[in-house]
């Protein structure tokens, strides 16, 4: 018989919330927490606000012995190895991420995998143009003889690249979220990076899930964490067309409209959203309390590219196919059909062709039933967190099903019960995940 | 037995390496251990302290696809390596003349972050600096930026668009993911692309890696590390894994692709079986951010994992006393390390049978392609089972005694006197402790 994966651990972190309950209480009370960014002057950009994480220290998160080396983390890696502890307290685990003064269960470290969606890292613009400015030619240019360390008659041998510690691109390969999170707290088994922009999250929880399925793995740390809130990500989110001219704004919480034609677009923002998910067994065998059951993942792949503002408009055929193609064979992996969906949680970045495209994608799923059913979105309220967002609206969804109660200012008809939650994200590349999560009998 | 719809069979093979992009030209290259390995051209390297690597020569992504390589002309390097292997791996499996189900056929590949858009990004970096303060000025830097940079630069980086662009020019829609594992990232891109195949989620998946950064910070943060190679008189023999003597690795660039398919699919397309993959192994050190865990039980638990699934006994032989695994396909970077850590692998995964497992790496011929080198790798694995010959390690005179193991050093080994090569290792070691291994076998009804 297949076994059945639970989630057990919630470490949200972003903006509205640091850890699953403060997350959950700035849900119930429909806070957002969009400001202008504070991690560099931004001034200069066309997007100036964003959802920032801010008052936490990456030294807080990490054993005292681990402190060294939290310097060569990029944010994306704080973010994630955050998110994993506050996933492992929030499942009772103990690892050797933990504190002395922490009680829970100590599982076998070798059966615990670690699969984290990720974004491509920049490099500190700061510390490279530190660097660069040391190799300029006469005229002022970059200049690759200068930045080489072997003498020339031209270059010095002196400066260049040795501007640049030694360790500096261990800093910028995304595999070091999983990889700090897996030395931190020992976990050995099978591990995975997995890059598809904003569902990014969601095929790794996905791809947990079948580790664990398969029996290569007892339990997971899962989710994604992302931050391009530097000056060179920043502008490459730009550049992929899904952020808003915020201009003067200074509060965005009425930039980004879900799905309104009117909406000026999305805002960026930046998150760690990990979560503890484990077979049903394992979980029961040391009293794990279970957020949800995992009952279905799909994932498929929209065929054209579509980026707007780079390559065409989303053509005359506004449904993203392979959200749709997603989404169905989640529902088909659950054993379940469109009308057992009590609650949708989608993307609604705020961009109205993507979200026209991501709307008929449900359309087609849902049919006349798409607006009876409740539904939510986060990117207005704590920005668009790409590789972290998956792992946001799953910790979202695992709590409705616990709690049975929603968001607040959900404007559909409330479901009597919350059985089975549907999440679910095309991507920048057209790549999509579903998510199935139901109610534990 | 397993059932055809859960047994994953190999059908298509594809590679652009810096040994050609013909599977028979490069692989009879490899067979003469020639090396790939030349001073860099694609940019002035001459005061680097590596100033060579193993660069894909003559490239041009219109000789394998024709007027449809217009349609790419943005796509970055590594996609576009990506592209032209994938284009062989399905015309060799024919599914270019007889389309598949493209609802059931998805991409998983490895591929690497794209190429730098150097000169306005660096003017940027220049433009952002202030002197005075001796801190950067963001304001500064995105005025010069917006200036010079261009989206699609910026956006053909993100390393997902490679699949992205596979999908768009086959119309494929099935499961469509990429990994980043550093360099075990087109190992475990083709391990995990065959467990969707057997969990039932796609019929076929094109599957694989590439990777180019043979460029400048490419080169920089390796140099930065000290893991590359420095011999800058003798680049041509510089890479030399397991010998005494080696210094570091050789940076290559390339693709590699193969097509993955259930047995039930391919019998039923009456495709040509080139191999069947019969395990995969995949484990975190959870050691050090730098270092290997010393005693490779990384590796070693990679590799039991992967014999495990196959239901294959490392320590156990045949009627003749030979091993059950003819072939390992290593690592083999070159570093002091690895080489060192991984012979200690398979040392604890074989036992006193390790010293008769052939084990060679080809990266001693054309480098380390990064996070494309597990995908071309494993497509010599294959050439191994179909044509019973082993590639050699080149470069191996002072074999170091820390390694110690069959490493065929120097000259491909005929097998086929005692029945060919059947059943293979891949192994793939990434920074930060991830290991990833797979088997294959020799295809039999």
């Amino acid at each position: 018989m297949r076994p059945r994966i639970v989630i057990t651990g919630l470490g949200p972190v972003c903006s509205i919330g640091i850890g699953i309950e403060p997350f959950w209480e700035a849900l119930l009370e429909g806070r957002s927490a969009l400001a202008p960014i504070e991690a560099f002057d931004a001034s200069a950009y066309r997007p100036k606000l964003a959802g920032e994480v801010r008052e936490v220290k990456i030294r807080d998160f990490v054993p005292k012995s681990y402190r060294k080396a939290t310097k060569v983390m990029a944010r994306d890696t704080e973010l994630a190895v955050i998110a994993a502890k506050l996933a492992a307290q929030d499942a009772k685990l103990i690892t050797r991420g933990s504190e002395d003064t922490e009680t829970g269960f100590a599982p076998d470290l070798t059966r615990i995998g670690c699969q984290i969606g990720a974004g491509l890292i920049a490099a500190d613009t700061e510390e490279l143009s530190r660097a660069v400015v040391s190799a300029k030619d006469d005229n002022g240019e970059f200049s690759m003889e200068k930045w080489g360390t072997e003498s020339t008659e031209q270059g010095t041998g002196e400066s260049g690249m040795n501007n640049l510690p030694p360790l500096w691109l261990l800093k910028y390969l995304p595999n070091m979220l999983a990889c700090h999170v897996t030395i931190i707290h020992g976990l050995e088994g099978p591990s995975n990076t997995i890059m598809g922009a904003e569902a990014s999250a969601i095929l790794s929880i996905g791809e947990s899930a079948r580790v664990i399925e398969r029996g290569s793995a007892d339990l997971c740390f899962t989710g994604g964490a992302e931050s391009r809130l530097n000056p060179l990500g920043l502008l490459r989110w730009d550049y992929c067309g899904r952020l808003a001219d915020t201009a003067d704004a200074t509060d965005g919480s009425t930039i980004t409209k879900p799905y309104d034609p009117d909406s000026k677009g999305g805002i960026i923002g930046e998150a760690g959203g990990m979560l503890v998910i484990e077979n049903e067994n394992h979980a029961q065998a040391r009293n794990a309390t279970i957020y949800a059951i995992i009952s279905g993942f799909g994932a498929a792949q929209t065929p054209p590219p579509v980026f707007p503002g780079v390559f065409d408009e989303p053509e005359s055929d506004p449904i993203d196919r392979g959200l749709e193609a997603a989404i169905e064979s989640a529902l088909a992996d659950a054993d379940l059909t469109a009308d057992d969906i009590d609650l949708i949680i989608p993307m609604g970045i705020g961009v109205p062709s993507l979200d026209a495209m991501e709307m008929g994608a449900l359309r087609r799923v849902f049919a006349d039933r798409l607006d009876q059913i409740a539904c939510f979105t986060l990117a207005h309220l704590v920005g668009n967190t790409m590789a972290g967002h998956g792992g946001l609206m799953t910790a979202a969804g695992a709590k409705c099903i616990q709690t049975q109660r929603l968001p607040a200012h959900i404007a559909q008809p409330q479901p009597d019960a919350i059985n089975h939650v549907l999440i679910c994200s095309g991507s920048l590349g057209g790549q999509s995940g579903a998510l199935v999560l139901s109610k534990p009998q | 037995m397993t059932p055809e719809n859960q047994r994953v069979v190999i059908t298509g093979m594809g590679w652009v390496t810096p040994l050609g992009t013909s599977i028979d030209d490069a692989w009879n290259k490899l067979l003469d251990a020639q090396s790939a390995i030349a001073p860099v051209t694609r940019f002035d390297a001459s005061t680097c302290a590596t100033n060579f690597a193993a660069e894909v020569e003559d490239f041009s992504l219109h000789d394998h696809l024709g007027d449809r390589a217009d349609a790419h002309a943005h796509a970055g390097l590594g996609t576009q390596f990506a592209l032209a292997a994938t284009k062989a791996a399905w015309t060799m499996a024919r599914l270019d003349t007889a389309p598949p189900n493209l609802k059931r056929t998805g991409i998983y590949l490895g591929a690497g972050e794209g190429v730098l858009d150097y000169p306005p990004y660096m003017a940027a970096n220049i433009a952002g600096w202030d002197s005075e303060t001796r801190k950067l000025d963001p304001v500064a830097w995105i005025t010069k930026a917006y200036e010079g940079m261009k989206p699609i630069a910026e956006v053909e980086q993100e390393p997902q668009l490679a699949s992205t662009h596979i999908a768009a020019e086959l119309g494929t829609m099935g499961p469509t993911l990429n990994c980043m594992t550093a360099c075990a990232a087109s190992t475990q891109a083709i391990g995990e692309a065959f467990e969707i195949i057997r969990r039932g989620d796609a019929d076929i998946m094109i599957a694989g890696g590439c990777h180019s950064m043979i460029h400048p910070l490419g080169m920089t943060g390796f140099m930065r590390l000290t893991a590359m190679s420095t011999r800058r008189d003798e680049p041509q023999t510089a890479s030399r894994p397991f010998d005494l003597s080696r210094d570091g690795f050789v940076m290559g660039e390339g693709a590699g692709i193969i097509i993955l398919e259930s047995l039930a699919s391919a019998k039923a397309r009456g495709a040509n079986i080139l191999a069947e993959v019969a395990g995969f192994g995949s484990t975190a050190d959870a050691y050090r951010i730098t270092d290997i865990h010393p005693d490779g039980k990384g590796g070693a638990g990679a590799m039991s994992a992967a014999l495990a699934q196959a239901g294959i006994d490392p320590k156990a032989t045949d009627d003749t006393g030979r091993p059950l695994v003819h072939y390992i396909s290593a690592h083999g970077t070159g570093t002091q390390e690895n080489d060192k850590t991984e012979s200690n692998g398979v040392r604890s995964v074989f036992g006193n049978l390790a010293p008769q497992v052939p084990f060679s790496s080809i990266k001693s011929m054309m480098g380390h392609l990064i996070q494309a080198a597990g995908a071309v790798e494993l497509i010599t694995c294959i050439q191994a089972i179909q044509t019973g010959i082993i590639p050699p390690t080149a470069n191996l005179h002072d074999l170091d005694p820390a390694c110690g193991l069959d490493h065929v050093p120097n000259e491909p080994r005929d097998e086929n006197h005692r029945g060919g090569v059947e059943v293979c290792l891949s192994n793939s070691f990434g920074f930060g402790g991830q290991n990833d291994t797979l088997c294959l076998r020799k295809y039999k009804d």
